[in-house]
């Protein structure tokens, strides 16, 4: 019995279907999910970006090491950069030991996520299917197959005839210019509703204590110490973070950013190996289901999956020049739906509803930078690229555990800025979705 | 479509030439210290604004040249700068 009380003290039945039903009949409104604060002087934590990664590093701080005189700084609204632009696939079929390890965790975090927060995130483990179309993508299937079940992973590469049983829709035939050879199958990968993903850790860190400011843009960052101008800079200390609304002082930054993480670390004199560029989406009309999985080709330059509505969404890869603009293109939406014909030419009398793009940080070998910089008290969670959604929870997680106990934790230690001056990169390019 | 104005071909569609990133000046690789080699090698301005960058002519007159573009914008500032694809104007 106290057993049962206590899940209830924890989980309070705010949105079950009985408080739904009683706030419809009454016409009663429901409150505000989290709280306008004003901005307090001084924090034991600051987040740079109030998307997913930033989002989940307040809430794992808060949770787990018990830090929730945090804040949550975000230029714009809560999701409102990569985290509300991405097409939401999640999956951990990777390249290297060290990927797969860490994006495994992110996937195990992703299904517990509904129940920890209360929230449907509809992750749906709908299946992946990464085609290949020549017989070195085939190698490279194999290679990650191999790497994917040593770590642990359910991953395997399927023929023709079984990609066809997976994917009735898909042209499995010697016609296309580029035929199906085989593909990458990888059972637990799936998509998840990403808005929720926002909200329920907004929420869940607004419950805990944690301040989220909305359109708190950071002008600068003060430092004390270092080599640079201001104190900025190699061997300097983060001291605080000036905003439009005002000076903070906090001995932690974490620089949270997508898109905008060159300019951030630059404020504390930090240069990073990152470019710029948007990669640009789409999505249709909605259909009847057609697409149980969520299929990827990589020599084609496109993934799509069926939303539950019936959309399909589609990704393709980063536009080829650096850009800070997310304007869409004419060539992105030929080249797209050129592509998505040639792999299911079914979907010939479907329209395009809309398109939009997000803002990708790419480092040269694919793979994020984490952790500690050379100023100390300046973290930073950067360089997704286009792996940031689903690695969202577990770097929330890694970033927490890293900023409240002052070490770098095991798993994205191999993520480190340092790596590029120890020439240790992590080449996780062979496990992109699309080509770069 | 993004129109490049090569020097030589005059404005290009984007997807006639290839992008090379920012124009850094190449240190010398025998007085150069390692950390000046790995900025080189890896570490990016990458502004949100004016960029030095070089392109390579791929489809027309097959040669690199430097420009300067606005990454938010993408307005090109005249004139564009013949170069060589190791950085800087020649």
């Amino acid at each position: 019995m106290a057993g049962l009380a206590g899940r209830l003290r924890k989980r309070p039945p705010k949105y079950s279907a009985a408080a739904l039903a009683w706030k419809g009949l009454r016409g009663q409104s429901w409150p505000r999910v989290w709280r306008d604060c004003d901005l307090q002087r001084s924090y034991d934590a600051v987040v740079i970006g109030g998307g997913v990664h930033g989002l989940a590093t307040a809430y794992y701080l808060a949770r787990n090491h018990g830090m929730t005189n945090v804040a949550v700084l975000d230029k714009a609204y809560l999701g409102s950069g990569g985290s509300g632009r991405n097409t939401a696939i999640v999956r951990s079929n990777y390249l290297t030991p060290e990927g797969v390890a860490f994006y495994d965790r992110s996937v195990h975090l992703y299904e517990q996520m509904a129940v920890e927060l209360n929230i449907n995130v509809m992750f749906s483990q709908r299946g992946h299917l990464t085609l290949a179309h020549s017989d070195s993508s085939l190698r490279t299937m194999h290679w990650r197959a191999e790497v994917n079940k040593l770590g642990g992973v359910n991953s395997s590469v399927i023929g023709p005839d079984e990609i066809k049983k997976e994917c009735p829709s898909l042209d499995t035939s010697d016609h296309p210019r580029y035929p199906i050879q085989g593909a990458l199958y990888h059972p637990p990968g799936g998509v998840v509703r990403h808005d929720a993903v926002v909200w329920g850790y907004a929420r869940a860190a607004d419950h805990m204590g944690v301040e989220m400011h909305q359109k708190t843009e950071v002008t600068d960052i003060l430092c004390e110490g270092g080599d640079g101008p201001d104190g900025k800079g190699a061997g300097g200390r983060v001291t605080g973070v000036r905003t439009n609304r005002g000076d903070i002082s906090t001995p932690i930054v974490i620089n949270c950013t997508a898109g905008w993480a060159s300019l951030i670390s630059t404020m504390a004199g930090v240069r990073l190996p990152i470019t710029t560029h948007p990669l640009q989406a789409a999505v249709t009309e909605p259909v009847k289901m057609f697409l149980p999985t969520v299929v990827v080709s990589g020599s084609l330059h496109v993934y799509v999956s069926q939303t539950d509505r019936g959309e399909l969404v589609f990704g393709a890869s980063v536009d080829p020049y650096a850009n800070y603009s997310v304007r869409g293109s004419l060539e992105f939406t030929e080249g797209l739906a050129g592509h998505v014909l040639e792999l299911m030419p079914g979907v010939s009398r479907m329209r395009i509803l809309r398109q939009w793009s997000g803002l990708c940080d790419m480092t040269p070998d694919y793979s994020p930078v984490m952790g500690f910089t050379p100023v100390d008290g300046f973290l930073v969670d950067v360089g997704w690229g286009t792996y940031g959604f689903k690695a969202a929870p577990v770097s929330g997680e890694q970033m927490a555990e890293a900023a409240a106990t002052g070490r770098t934790p095991k798993l994205i230690e191999a993520f480190a800025l340092s790596r590029f001056d120890n020439g240790e990169l992590v080449g996780e390019k062979g496990a992109a979705s699309v080509g770069h | 479509m993004l129109l490049v104005p090569c020097p030589n071909c005059g404005p290009r569609n984007s997807t006639d030439l290839r992008y090379g990133g920012e124009s850094h000046a190449r240190p010398d690789p025998n007085t150069a210290s390692p950390a000046e080699w790995r900025a080189y090698l890896y570490l990016r301005d990458n502004p949100a604004g004016w960029l030095r960058e070089n392109w390579y002519c791929a489809s027309g007159c097959r040669r690199w040249f430097s420009i300067e573009r606005n990454t938010a914008t993408n307005e090109f500032r005249d004139p564009p700068l013949p170069g060589d694809k190791r950085g800087g104007a020649a």
